[in-house]
This record gives C-alpha cells, sequence and structure tokens, in this order.
C-alpha cells in the first residue's frame, strides 16, 4: 500500500522515476537543473537504478539524446527548467512528431533577463505548441502520480507520445512534504515494460526522422494533431486505472466549492493550494466564490472545462507568464477563446502574478476578487492586470 | 497549524534545522512543510527558512508573514531588526545567545515568550564547530513542543550519520539549559 514518506519533491520525483524503471535519463547536470536529475544520478552511481546516466554538455543535447534512447526503445527520462528548455526548444517538436514516449518533469521556472532563478510558468508557456501531452502537478503527492501516470500514457501504443509533468520551481521543487511513495510491485503492476511499436534496430533497419515534402507535411501534423487531442481518453482512461490502483483520483479539471459560485478562480500548478485556502476564508465571509484547477494543459479539455465553470458569471484567470503586446496573459487569451467559440459569455478578469518567484498570498487573491467584482460590475472590458508591481 | 520561521546565516543550516522537524513531524503521521527562502546560496548572508505543521493537510505555497514562533540561530541577527517581524503577540521568540532573556528582549525589541541558550557555545564544546542548527532544535522543542523530543533522533542520524550523536548532544544540551520567560 505504499508508504508515506517526508521527502523533498524533487528527490520524491527521481524515486517514483526510479519505481519506473527508466531505462535512460539524459540531462544537463547543471544551472537551472533541478534536484531531480542530481538525485538520479546518484541512484544509478550507487546501484539503487540499473538505467545508463548520461550527463550531456546541453539541454539541446540532453533532449536529442532522449530522442536517440527512446527511438532505440528505452524507457526515457530527463528533466529541466527556464532557460535550459528553451535551450531544448528545436528537439522537442522532433520528439512530438517521431511519436517518442519521453517523460520531462519541468520545473517551471522564469526566462532571463533579468537573470532569475526562481519560479514562474514563462518557460512552459513558451513551448505550448510543442505537440506534448502537458499536465501540472499542485503538490508532491500529484508529482508522484502523474509521473507514473506520464509514463503509461506516453508508452500506451495509442498515443505514443512524449509527457512533460510541470511542477512549480522551488515552490514545489524545494519543499519537504508528506508524500505516499507506492511499492515497486504496485508500480510494476500498473505499468509494464515498454514496448514500442517500432524501434531503431540494427537487424531491421527503418528510418526515423525524414524529411516532409509539401506533399506530406500538412498530413504529418494533421496525424500529430489528431494524435494529441485523441490522447485525451487514454489519459482519463489510465487515470481511473490509477484510481484504482493508488487509491487517489484526478480529473483533466478540478472543481472546488464551484457548486453555487458566482465567481471562479482559474488556476494552474502549485497556486492552486493557497487559492482554495482563500476560497474557504471567503466562503466564511458568506462570498460565493470556487476554483477551478487546470491539470491537463495539453490536450486542453475543452468539455470539462466548460462544464466547471457552467455556473459562473465571473472567471478570474491567473497567469504566471506574461504576453507582451497582448492586454492577457497566455491562459486568458485561450479561454477567451474557447468560451468566445462556445458562445459563452462570462466576465472574464484576468491577472498575472508570481512572476521571477514573487510570493503570492491569500490576501492577494481577495484582493484579485474585489478588483474583479468592480470591474464586472461596471460591465467595461479588463485588461490584464499584474499583481503587487511596486509603483 | 503552527508556523515556525527561522532566522540565520548561509552556511549555519537554518534550512537543514526546519527540514528536521519537518522530517519528524510527519515521521509522527502529522503533516507538515520545510521550505528555504529560495535563492543563490551565500555564506553569511542573512536567510530564513519556513516551516508548518498541523494536524490537518496543508494548503498553502505563501511564506510564513506571522510566525508563531521564531528561531535564531544567529546571535548577531536579533539586533538587525525583522526578527520579530509579523511574530504573533502570543508567539515565541527563541534565541540563540550568551546575553539573558531581558538583553535579548532590548536587542530584538519583542516582549513577548522568549526563550534562550547560549547554543554557539554548547556547539563549539559539543561539535568543535560554531554551526548552531542541531543544538537550536533543542531549544525549539524546549520552548514551543510540536513534537516529542524523541521523534528528532532518526532524522538526525540519518543526515549527520557518524556524527549524529555529537549533534544529538549538543541538541539535548540546549534542551535542558534552555531558559524561558513568558
Amino acid at each position: 500500500m505504499g508508504r508515506r514518506v517526508g521527502l523533498e519533491v524533487s528527490l520524491a520525483c527521481a524515486e517514483v522515476v526510479g519505481l519506473c524503471n527508466a531505462d535512460v535519463v539524459a540531462a544537463y547536470p547543471i544551472t537551472p537543473q533541478t534536484h531531480i536529475v542530481e538525485h538520479l544520478s546518484e541512484m544509478v552511481a550507487d546501484g539503487h537504478l540499473d538505467a545508463e546516466f548520461v550527463p550531456v554538455e546541453s539541454e539541446h543535447s540532453a533532449m536529442s539524446c532522449c530522442v536517440g534512447s527512446s527511438a532505440a526503445g528505452a524507457r526515457t527520462f530527463t528533466s529541466t527548467s527556464s532557460q535550459g528548455l528553451a535551450l531544448m526548444h528545436e528537439i522537442l517538436f522532433i520528439a512530438a512528431s517521431l511519436r517518442l514516449p519521453i517523460v520531462m518533469a519541468v520545473a517551471n521556472r522564469s526566462l532571463s533577463g533579468p537573470i532569475s532563478i526562481w519560479n514562474d510558468h514563462s518557460d512552459i508557456m513558451a513551448e505550448r505548441d510543442i505537440g506534448w501531452i502537458q499536465t501540472f502537478a499542485e503538490n508532491g503527492q500529484e508529482v508522484v502520480d502523474l509521473t507514473i501516470h506520464a509514463f503509461k500514457v506516453a508508452e500506451d501504443s495509442r498515443v505514443c507520445l512524449p509527457v512533460a509533468v510541470n511542477l512549480d520551481g522551488f515552490i514545489l521543487t524545494h519543499v519537504i512534504e508528506p508524500i505516499e511513495l507506492p511499492d515497486k510491485e504496485e508500480v510494476d503492476a500498473y505499468l509494464p515494460a515498454f514496448e514500442p511499436s517500432q524501434s531503431l534496430d540494427t537487424a531491421n533497419p527503418i528510418s526515423m526522422g525524414i524529411v516532409g515534402m509539401p506533399e506530406i507535411y500538412t498530413e504529418a501534423k494533421k496525424a500529430n494533431a489528431v494524435a494529441l487531442e485523441d490522447s485525451y481518453e487514454v489519459i482519463k482512461e489510465h487515470w481511473a486505472g490509477m484510481a484504482e490502483k493508488f487509491g487517489r483520483t484526478y480529473k483533466p479539471i478540478e472543481t472546488y466549492r464551484t457548486d453555487d459560485a458566482d465567481t471562479v478562480f482559474v488556476t494552474m500548478g502549485s497556486l492552486g493550494e493557497t487559492t482554495m485556502s482563500a476560497v474557504d476564508q471567503m466562503r466564511e465571509d458568506g462570498i460565493n466564490v470556487g476554483q477551478v484547477r487546470i491539470r491537463l494543459w495539453r490536450p486542453f479539455p475543452v468539455e470539462d472545462f466548460m462544464e466547471a465553470i457552467a455556473g459562473a458569471k465571473t472567471l478570474i484567470v491567473i497567469d504566471r507568464a506574461l504576453s507582451p503586446g497582448l492586454p492577457a496573459g497566455p491562459v486568458a487569451t485561450e479561454l477567451r477563446g474557447l468560451l468566445y467559440a462556445k458562445g459563452a459569455s462570462p466576465y472574464v478578469a484576468n491577472f498575472v502574478c508570481g512572476l521571477g518567484g514573487r510570493d503570492v498570498t491569500r490576501a492577494q487573491f481577495i484582493e484579485m476578487y474585489q478588483t474583479a467584482q468592480k470591474a464586472a460590475a461596471s460591465g467595461e472590458e479588463m485588461t490584464c492586470q499584474m499583481v503587487g508591481v511596486k509603483e | 497549524m503552527i508556523e515556525v520561521r527561522f532566522h540565520g546565516r548561509g552556511g549555519q543550516g537554518a534550512v537543514t534545522s526546519a527540514e528536521l522537524m519537518a522530517l519528524a513531524a510527519i515521521e509522527e503521521g502529522k503533516f507538515a512543510q520545510a521550505f528555504p527562502s529560495f535563492g543563490p546560496e551565500r555564506r553569511g548572508a542573512p536567510v530564513q527558512a519556513f516551516l508548518r505543521i498541523s494536524e490537518e493537510p496543508i494548503r498553502l505555497r505563501e511564506k510564513i508573514y506571522e510566525p508563531d514562533v521564531v528561531l535564531v540561530l544567529d546571535p548577531s541577527l536579533l539586533a538587525t531588526g525583522g526578527v520579530k517581524n509579523g511574530l504573533k503577540p502570543g508567539g515565541t521568540l527563541v534565541a540563540n545567545s550568551s546575553k539573558d532573556v531581558t538583553e535579548v528582549r532590548g536587542e530584538c525589541g519583542f516582549n513577548g515568550r522568549t526563550a534562550v541558550v547560549d547554543a554557539s557555545k554548547i556547539a563549539e564544546e559539543e561539535l568543535g564547530v560554531p554551526i548552531t542548527n542541531t543544538t537550536m532544535l533543542g531549544a525549539l522543542l524546549k520552548a514551543a513542543g510540536l513534537i516529542d523530543l524523541a521523534s528528532i533522533k532518526a532524522p538526525l542520524d540519518h543526515r549527520f550519520g557518524k556524527i549524529a550523536e555529537k549533534n544529538w548532544n549538543a541538541l539535548n544540551r540546549a534542551y535542558s539549559e534552555t531558559v524561558i520567560e513568558e
């Protein structure tokens, strides 16, 4: 039944990659790397994990190495963040187009400049369209469970796509908290050995990553997009399997106290917990407020989201990254587009907060609520506001 | 939920103190969270670490602004201001100082419940180095309880291996030598 341990979330992530029997871990071993890879290298060096650890010279090489090892049929993991993810950029698309089930933990951090090592979602928001399945963890337990789930989904023959598990840098990666680590037998029962439908094999040579002439490029991209869209059902199916095996339930979109809520916060990642506490506080004061958390970011669970916000008059969408030159953050921009397409018209208030490690507090959620209420009452469109800017 | 803020200087082990407490509390079946004030590590610079211990799951990811307990590992931080910031009026200050409670109160401006121990001296004598993180845990446990004294032994052993016993001795000495005034 697993064991409850106190563990730094990064180390828990590494431990669970070990429980998943990763064959290859290729990663750039210094800043902006995390303890995830540091601990994996220890596990391999100490003989606790029978895997190939490849300390490459850059993140571009890390992802290239992952592409090669996954294509050769190895269960492959890597982790990065911030500038490291940016440096992987061009290879991320290739991993998806080659349909390689690589799993990557992204410790979300800001992009320079100014130079910053702290938490926000700038890195992953610049990689929205890489064609990967993308999930966001809210706490250490979710990091553990979503990582196991990531291998299961990625390697499913109906999917064959890479998965990025996002966890907030520092706010999750550097925190010690109680985590239920499953037993090896439980993970083995849930996640059987990787059996690629095709792989690079000198006995049976095939080509991967060939040229897509204009006659075929569009069709290849369409096939890729359809594969990502179709992964939705498999993702849900394997979350259901996870609930059965491990007793913890996951949904693409989670709701908290939304039943009679007029106003709903929309959050992603670790901010969700602080938001829940703020919601509780406001509920005590008689304010009908709730929260919706986006756990599955790609493929975006459109119907789940629409259902979750169905009763809300006002949405307060929290962004952790900027889209300079547009009066809304990336998440709000997407959601507005979606709402318009669906003919839904709740008032959308959009705030950008927690950039580059700026702390976000319960009090600030209450302030955001008040600002949104005022704006909604005025009926005028609200452009994106940055929270807590020192003027 | 009890919230503790640790004040130390880079290299003194404030983060380790918070972590050991969280591990011990989790081992007791409680819920706990320990995290540093994130940033580049700079030896000697003032640093903070944070600890939450609760009987219920903790759903908060903000820093601690109104602690129930403040623990100061370095005597020189007492007079620089800041250690009492947000400390609840009914809260407890736990300080490493060779001075007495009255003088410590004068230095840091906090007049509530105060616990003082000369942890630097104990650490020098027991460990041979002026690193006070484990020693100060003795004072913290004496002044604030939070967990059973015995619960800290296992995380201490795990973290310090061969020198765990010396740390355990220092911690216990601080536990008995801490002076608390309401």
